[in-house]
């Protein structure tokens, strides 16, 4: 059954709204032509590749549902778990369910740490037991390396399949409709990203390749579970950082007098409080009313669910300010040209001069702003996180990872593949966007034309 | 001058008396006391008995405005607003949970606080504008290139990696400095050295890379040209011109955040067990204890207020264009 969280509806109204903005861009030659530079350079068009794979995932883990269970009686009405799960743990429904006991490293047959193990004759000894799932289907445990090596073989083997495959394609569609963007960086991201991903896919199927954690869940599972966190609170933040933004900015700039007065004070106000403070006091609210509340919410995932969407809110409403600070100088400065004085004087009402007039002239500053606030919510995403005023702590995301591995690195033996993990994701997540970024403000920003 | 400042520190008091209105109600009217009593006291299992205590305990149990059973001044002064909120006017913080006066903890907590930001606020602020300034001066060769693709790598990694990096590093595989502690005096240093070089290296690449563009932007102007032109040498065209001119933006930046450096720093203070106000304030959100949450968010706020104050001053000082409009 079908089993939408809020957060789904939320992040696919995100995907129409980009696919329509994405329309618009290409019908509109003074849009489309700050992306056809944006898409000139190489380190976009590479950073593009990388961030389509996490959006993938990201949107493969927003299709929720709630499996059947298993009916006793076959006429009776279906009856569905509580637990909510995603397409995404369907995909690694291996990985999801191999649990193992304890830490265990990567690639590893057996346990980190000693156990008491019966042998069959009746005495017991303290030995790293075998893993339940980990190389369990290897005979002998010498044979680990071949069979490393074997599957890394067959995975790239397969990556390279796919990638010639895709190139193909490729060179067929896509580089016949946009000659001039670089494909050959497209081509090699792809190849380092699949490179990767294949012989990581052979590997699972029988190892734990990024080892288990203190509870004996798989890393890897738990990394690629949390990067649909950090893509929703990247992106979702901006359904309540626009509007605000844009309304304030736009109109503060456009009327001037007590409402520019107005909105100038809210947003010194708001943007005194240290933005941590804020949003630490505002999310500790949020699970008080979470708590108090407990009949709002009858799954927990909709409880986690709720807090997330909760802390989306917080960081909208605490970083449009920025937004509006700029939108208003533009429009200042946009409301004394003459084209605006024309509209005046045609009698344009003020809300069309709005729409029509000033808010397409100052889109390049709206994405440029939101697409450099990504990282930065991704980011900030691991701290509130660590410091417990983040997503909720069931909620498996890099912060949660980062903060229940904090002591690891301090154990003996030392546990690192949990930090390491979460390191490799958000580094990769987070240099991507930065990258795309900087590509997307030097196209569209109009200094950079001249 | 003076009458400048004055009027600009009146301009702060509405921010200030708005800042107060709304912690007021993000603390108080998002949720009701009760509300708060019960989360504290566990919400199944509470006893409207227990609430009572609970919010007479802490003096929560009065209205919320307006006191109806009091008369003259008191039906305002006896409420939680006035206790409360206005109360934090006067630097009257109330008490934490533990009973501790927040006042007298602040004041102890602020001593480590500076120790450990005072020295990563300068020394990194010499650190990026230096390297800043070198890739500038380099500028459109390797070492640029490079500097810039080090500054984004080291912005795309989340501050919490370079803690626990650094402590793995320095304490655990070098033996150089230990993991973490604070005491007072001058053994304050060895607790100090680590957290100081990480706090510097978690805010080099975004910052230096933020400067290189303001210099850069610098190196583009006219009066840049004309000093070449004139036959000025390279170094004395960017020490003299571009780095002096140049760190008028960066003067915005930086000043507001000096009154805030009595924060400390939320993170690194709590990995590394210094006892300053960072670490307190973590610690009072992880312990759910509101009052001290309220009184470090109008701290804050009234601090970073101080600093907006300043870089309105240090800016009429440094840049003479700018008049006392």
């Amino acid at each position: 059954m079908l089993f939408p969280l809020a957060s789904d509806y939320l992040v696919w109204l995100l995907v129409a709204a980009l696919a329509s903005f994405a329309y618009y861009c290409s019908r509109n030659p003074h849009l489309a032509a700050p992306w056809a530079r944006v898409f000139r350079s190489r380190a976009a068009v590479a950073s593009a590749v990388v961030l389509a794979f996490f959006v993938g995932v990201g949107l493969l883990d927003s299709v929720h549902y709630r499996p059947r269970l298993p009916a006793t009686d076959p006429a009776a009405p279906p009856v569905y778990s509580v637990e909510v799960r995603s397409l995404l743990d369907l995909a690694l429904t291996r990985l999801r369910t191999r649990l193992e006991i304890t830490y265990s490293a990567p690639l590893a047959t057996r346990l980190l740490q000693k156990e008491r193990i019966e042998r069959p004759d009746g005495t017991s000894v303290r030995d790293y037991p075998r893993l339940r799932f980990g190389g369990q289907h290897l005979k002998d445990e010498a044979d680990l390396s071949q069979d490393v090596a074997l599957r890394i073989v067959a995975g790239l083997a397969l990556a390279a399949a796919v990638w010639s495959l895709v190139v193909l394609a490729g060179r067929r569609t896509l580089a016949r409709r946009w000659p001039f963007v670089p494909w050959d960086a497209a081509a090699i991201a792809l190849a380092a990203l699949l490179a990767l991903a294949g012989p990581v896919a052979m590997l699972a199927a029988g190892y734990h390749v990024l080892g288990t954690n203190q509870v004996g869940s798989d890393v890897l599972y738990q990394a690629l579970k949390s990067i649909r966190i950090s893509l929703v609170i990247g992106t979702l933040t901006t359904l309540v950082l626009l509007p605000l933004g844009i309304a304030a900015g736009i109109t503060a700039g456009y009327f001037k007098g007590w409402l520019d007065d107005a909105v100038q004070y809210v947003y010194t106000t708001l943007n005194s409080i240290p933005g941590v403070l804020l949003i630490a006091a505002s999310v500790l609210m949020v699970q008080v009313y979470i708590d108090t509340h407990p009949e709002l919410f009858p799954t927990s995932a909709q409880r986690a669910d709720f807090r997330l969407l909760s802390l989306c809110a917080i960081l909208g409403a605490v970083d449009w300010t920025g937004l509006a600070r700029l939108l208003r100088g533009e429009t200042l400065k946009l409301a004394q040209l003459d084209y605006i004085e024309a509209a005046h004087a045609f009698g344009v009402s003020h809300v069309r001069i709005l729409t029509r007039h000033i808010l397409p002239n100052v889109t390049h500053i709206v994405v440029i702003t939101l697409v450099l606030s990504f990282s930065g919510l991704v980011l900030a995403e691991a701290v509130l996180s660590y410091i417990g005023v983040g997503v909720d702590p069931s909620t498996i995301s890099f912060g949660t990872m980062i903060n229940a591995a904090r002591l690891e690195m301090a154990r003996e033996p030392m546990v690192w593949w949990s930090l390491a993990a979460a390191f490799v994701f958000m580094f990769a997540l987070v240099l991507a966007a930065n990258l795309f970024a900087d590509a997307v403000r030097d196209g569209f920003d109009p200094r950079v034309r001249v | 001058m003076l009458a400048y400042i004055v009027r600009r520190t009146l301009y702060a008091i509405p921010i200030l008396v708005g800042i107060n209105l709304f912690t007021f109600a993000l603390f108080f009217l998002v949720n009701t006391p009760d509300d708060m009593a019960r989360m504290q006291l566990g919400v199944k299992r509470v006893t409207p008995e227990a609430i009572q205590k609970w919010k007479a305990d802490r003096g929560y149990d009065k209205p919320l405005l307006y006191n109806a059973g009091q008369d003259g001044v008191r039906s305002v002064s006896e409420t939680i607003f006035f206790e409360k909120s206005l109360k934090l006017f006067a630097f009257d913080f109330g008490r934490a949970e533990d009973n501790r006066d927040i006042a007298n903890e602040i004041r102890t907590r602020m001593g480590p606080s500076l120790a450990l930001a005072v020295p990563v606020f300068l020394v990194g602020l010499a650190v990026n504008i230096t390297f800043a300034l070198g890739m500038a001066f380099f500028r459109a060769t390797y070492l640029d290139f490079w500097g810039v693709i080090l500054c984004v790598a080291m912005m795309s990694i989340s501050s919490l990696f370079y803690i626990i990096g650094g402590q793995y590093l320095i304490s655990k595989l070098w033996h150089l400095a230990p993991i973490s502690g604070y005491e007072g005096g001058l053994d304050a240093l060895k607790f100090l050295v680590m957290p100081v070089i990480i706090g510097i290296i978690s805010s080099f690449g975004g910052s230096a890379r933020f400067y290189r563009t303001v210099f850069l932007e610098e190196m583009g102007k006219d009066y840049v040209r004309t000093a070449r032109a004139k036959g000025l040498a390279e170094s004395v065209v960017m020490f003299r011109h571009v780095l002096k001119n140049g760190l008028i933006p960066v003067l915005t930046g930086v000043v507001v955040v000096i009154p805030t450096l009595f924060l400390g720093s939320l993170i690194s203070e709590s990995f590394f067990g210094i006892p300053g106000l960072g670490s307190y304030t973590i610690d009072a959100i992880q312990a759910q204890d509101f009052a001290v949450v309220r009184s470090m968010v109008f701290i804050g706020s009234a601090l970073y207020i101080v600093g907006l104050l300043l870089t309105d001053i240090s800016y009429t000082m440094v840049d003479p264009r700018v008049r006392f409009g």
